[in-house]
């Protein structure tokens, strides 16, 4: 579920306000968003991929992170790189190539479900 | 608090692939289109979230032949080999269009575009930025609850509240409104699935709709246990332990969900590990399903040497088969002026009783958006605009008939879950189960109907949202008790052979009085009826 909003590296943009399927966010007084609804968070990491600075964390956990949890502090998440993980991993972001370019699921579903070619070792 | 009302040619209702696919369709067909979405068009529903790999084969008429073969085993032969060849065609053009969109296809080693598997957020937001270069109106966050009908009864558009605006209330009319509200997971947390509620089922059965295939409604996905992240394919690789490291064989992906599913039903903690995968290959896996790998990432874990607990999360008719029956190759539903794309419609058609997951769903979410979208603007053209006298036609959870109160939305939920959630009430199906979880079940829908309603806009939603679960499982155990066989996903622990007089498409329908009956159109393709134990 969602963990974090930086309000260091937070532009007020509000694009995940926006993009949140569940509505889980609320715009705080300084636009700042604000997680007004942590339990309808479904951890589908749609946020994070959004953020433009890299601002949110979504932990990979199904419900709420624990009191003291690595998953709610912040500085621990920036330094080990954890913010942003996502929108890294599929390319997003300015002077990235999309994600796309190096699916290569075409090897995995190889020789299944009709797909032409002879399955990949393994 | 605003109020919203507008005219359209084409109401789209849902803004995963098949809404956009529709709504994208019917502008190109001339007709004004709006596209309202629950959530977000771009991030709602299954694709955005997940991905697809898709039923995206070369034009060769052997691999089209041999891929068809292939789906009328899995899928028990109840498919249609009609339906499945038309997939295959739109499939192919409509996805050859992405790449002229923007979508960046990866190339392999001779340099040759490889286009059957589409990454979700990227794919998702190249179809935003489609729609609304379209012309297509899209109205965010206006999840829609009910459907309008004229004084003739067909219908002619959709209302419900405006999430992000004072939750006042939005109402589109239109000439033709198209069904693309996903399929239905039971807000049971599974990953990006909690948007499907079913929602679009429910309205159209206020309205007499037919459903099908509803006892193919038992796919749940393995995911970290303190996860939802139920991608499947890198699973492929795995070895599974038992908690004291004693391995648990399985000889394929399908048979492991079945006998690990039956462990963690009795209580047995089963373990993962990719071990199987080549090391040349993770670079690869890692590449191609970065959400299969990021939440583990952050957990810590590197599943090619470390194992991690897993768990089965319900995925519900979203990778199960069922939905609305369509009667035509425009995707009509049997209510007139509503078409019905993607998830929320059956998709036997082209996977019969197997898990329409990944490559079925994706191609089925493009292909019969399409058709939906193109039937929908030429219905609208051959219909006088409607405006006034509309009647709105949602009730359970809506407009309790003996007055809200006492009951909320997340009651019937947590009722619902009971009954729907476990392995050994959904998965592991038997006569007595079913009768029981129906008993159960029934009730509910009876004090839903007299009850359910939420106290604001919010509770509202999810007492609308809990009214369709309640409905979805009646629909389900209902055609399960019905399918007195194990015949693909459906798993009959008291039936556990096939039974050839049961090769028929089952349909279902009605809310107070809950029918079913077998389809008058039989599946159409090569039967095999070989049978086999579970």
């Amino acid at each position: 579920m969602i963990e974090v909003v930086s309000h260091g590296r937070c532009v007020a943009c509000d694009v995940c306000v926006k993009v949140c399927p569940m509505d889980v966010f609320e715009r705080g007084p300084d636009g700042i968003p604000v997680i007004a609804r942590q339990s309808d968070c479904q951890t589908c990491f749609m946020c994070e991929a959004h953020c433009p600075v890299d601002a949110l964390f979504v932990a990979p956990l199904s419900g709420p992170a624990p009191p003291g949890s690595p998953y709610t502090d912040e500085a621990g998440l920036a330094a080990s790189g954890a913010l942003g993980a996502y929108r890294r991993s599929i390319g997003w972001g300015g002077g990235r190539t999309p994600g796309s370019t190096a699916d290569r699921n075409y090897l995995f579903t190889a020789g299944m479900a009709g797909q032409p070619g002879s399955r990949a070792p393994g | 608090m605003t109020d919203l009302c507008l005219d359209a040619d084409v109401l789209v209702l849902g803004g995963g692939p098949a809404g956009a696919w529709a709504a994208i369709e019917a502008a190109a067909g001339g007709a004004s289109v709006v596209l309202a979405d629950k959530g977000y068009c771009g991030t709602s529903g299954a694709a955005a979230s997940g991905g697809n790999n898709l039923w995206y084969l070369p034009e060769d008429a052997g691999v089209r032949e041999a891929a068809m073969a292939e789906r009328e085993t899995a899928g028990g032969g109840l498919t249609d080999r009609g339906w499945m060849a038309r997939v295959q065609d739109e499939t192919y053009r409509q996805v050859n269009r992405l790449a002229g969109w923007g979508y960046r296809f990866p190339r392999d080693e001779l340099g040759v575009e490889r286009r059957s598997t589409l990454q979700g957020p990227e794919y998702m937001r190249r179809m935003r930025r489609r729609v609304q270069r379209s012309g297509v109106r899209v109205l965010d966050h206006h999840p829609a609850l009910e459907l309008l009908t004229d004084a003739g009864g067909l219908v002619a558009g959709a209302a419900g509240p405006r999430r992000q605006d004072g939750w006042g209330r939005w109402e589109v009319r239109a000439g033709a409104t198209v069904l693309a509200t996903g399929g239905c997971a039971f807000l049971s947390g599974a990953f990006g699935l909690n948007v499907d509620t079913g929602d679009g089922h429910l309205m159209a059965a206020e309205l007499g709709a037919e459903l099908s295939g509803m006892e193919f409604s038992s796919v749940y996905g393995m995911s970290p246990a303190y996860g939802n992240h139920t991608k499947g394919l890198m699973m492929r690789y795995a070895r599974y332990h038992d908690e004291d490291g004693v391995p648990i064989p399985v000889e394929s992906l399908g048979a492991a969900r079945v006998r690990l599913a039956r462990l963690v039903a009795a209580g047995r903690p089963v373990y993962a590990r990719l071990d199987r995968a080549p090391p040349e290959l993770r670079q690869a896996m890692r590449d191609s399903q970065p959400n299969y790998f990021l939440p583990l990432d952050k957990a810590g874990i590197d599943p090619f040497t470390t194992s991690y607990p897993v768990r089965f999360a319900y995925e519900g008719t979203v990778r199960g088969t069922g939905g609305l029956r369509i009667t035509d190759a425009g995707c009509a539903t049997s209510v007139p002026g509503l078409y019905a794309a993607g998830d929320v419609a059956t998709r036997e058609l082209i996977t019969g009783a197997a898990s329409g997951g990944g490559s079925f769903n994706g191609a089925w979410a493009i292909s019969s958006g399409t058709w939906a979208g193109r039937a929908a603007a030429a219905f609208a053209r051959r219909r006088r605009p409607v405006r006034h006298g509309l009647r709105a036609n949602g009730q359970a959870g809506l407009r309790p008939d003996r007055g809200g109160g006492g009951l909320s939305g997340a009651d019937v939920v947590r009722a619902v879950h009971e009954e729907i959630l476990p392995l050994e009430r959904n998965l592991f199906r038997t006569a007595d189960g079913l009768r029981r979880s129906l008993d159960t079940l029934d009730a509910l829908w009876k004090e839903a109907v007299g009850h359910l309603a939420g106290s604001d806009g919010r509770s509202a939603l999810r007492a609308r949202e809990a009214a369709a679960l309640v409905a979805h499982g009646r629909w389900m155990y209902r055609a399960g008790l019905v399918r007195e066989e194990t015949r693909g996903m459906h798993l009959r622990d008291d039936r556990p052979d096939r039974d050839p007089r049961l090769r028929r498409r089952i349909l279902v329908g009605g809310l107070d009085e809950v029918w079913t009956a077998f389809d008058p159109v039989a599946p159409v393709g090569a039967a095999r009826d070989e049978r086999r134990p579970a």
